[in-house]
């Protein structure tokens, strides 16, 4: 999927949840990008966000309170969105190993472009020396994961600056500045991003749209 | 009466903060229903009603923690 509307994802992925809870239906992987928008997990806090509803509303960008852990976030065009809508009743029930398993794959992905991302102890995501590169937030139901992990590929970084990203003082920085050259998200790129999913969890992918 | 236990969530994983109840005490559940919603750090989680009833007692408010192992609700069978 292209640049898609974070409800429509968000509907989307509480459909295939409850198709795979009740009819056993294959874990799904979804791949977009959203408008302009943030979004405040249960662990956000009033501070996080550093502007005015009406600022938020003169640029163009929709907030919205969500079920995911975490705290608070910027999607954009040029961040490669993924949500893996998981039965971890298939693979292990556990939280810990499904959060370092998606920060394995943003690492993989990350070098195929010959970049040494790290984790961060203590923290989730994916770093690149102090400045954050990848975002994860999930929410799981009946062991069913949704919501999920933003690389920045080319977003405008500027929108950052609304929020206290994660709720912590960070710098993020995207792919295309630590390349210091142009990256954009092509099927290549997210073939790149399947191809690491299909090896930490052991899938075999069938591609379709929706 | 049933007990709502916090069950293993993952390795090194000991407690969670309670951050939403679905319903009220005296309010009727279904088996399987999302009574309670939990989170770590970066996953939330539901906890479903493990038997039909009557939601009896709520153990933990929302911003509690509790551990695993810790009942979180009481639930009268019907």
């Amino acid at each position: 999927m292209g640049l898609v509307d974070y409800t429509s994802a968000w509907e989307i992925q509480k459909q295939i949840l409850d198709k795979i809870r009740y009819f056993a239906e294959p874990n799904t992987l979804i791949l977009c990008q959203h408008p302009h928008t943030i979004t405040r997990g249960r662990m956000s806090k009033e501070r996080d966000l550093l502007v005015s509803s009406l600022k938020l509303e003169q640029l163009g960008v929709a907030v919205y309170p969500v079920e995911r852990g975490g705290s608070i976030t910027y999607h954009g065009p040029g961040q490669l969105v993924v949500y893996p809508i998981f039965d971890l009743n298939r693979f292990k029930k556990d939280l810990k190993y499904f959060l370092s398993s998606l920060e394995e794959v943003a690492i993989n992905f990350l070098n195929n472009f010959n970049i040494e991302a790290q984790r961060r102890p203590g923290y989730t995501g994916v770093w690149m020396k102090d400045k954050k590169i990848a975002s994860i937030g999930i929410a799981v139901r009946h062991w069913i994961t949704f919501h999920g992990l933003a690389i920045n590929i080319n977003p405008d970084l500027e929108y950052f600056s609304l929020i206290k990203p994660c709720g912590l003082d960070v710098f993020m920085t995207s792919l295309s500045q630590v390349m210091d050259r142009e990256v954009t998200i092509n099927n290549s790129l997210k073939g790149k991003l399947l191809e690491e999913f299909k090896k930490v969890f052991a899938l075999e992918i069938i591609e379709g749209g929706l | 009466m049933t007990k709502v236990v916090l069950p293993e969530l993952g390795e090194g994983i000991t407690k969670a903060s309670v951050t939403y109840w679905n319903f009220e005490v005296g309010d009727e559940v279904k088996e399987g229903e999302d009574l309670v919603e939990l989170a770590t750090d970066k996953a939330t989680f539901n906890l479903p009603s493990p038997v039909s009833g009557i939601l009896k007692e709520k153990l933990k408010e929302e911003g509690d923690e509790a551990r695993v192992g810790d009942a979180v609700a009481i639930i009268e069978e019907r």
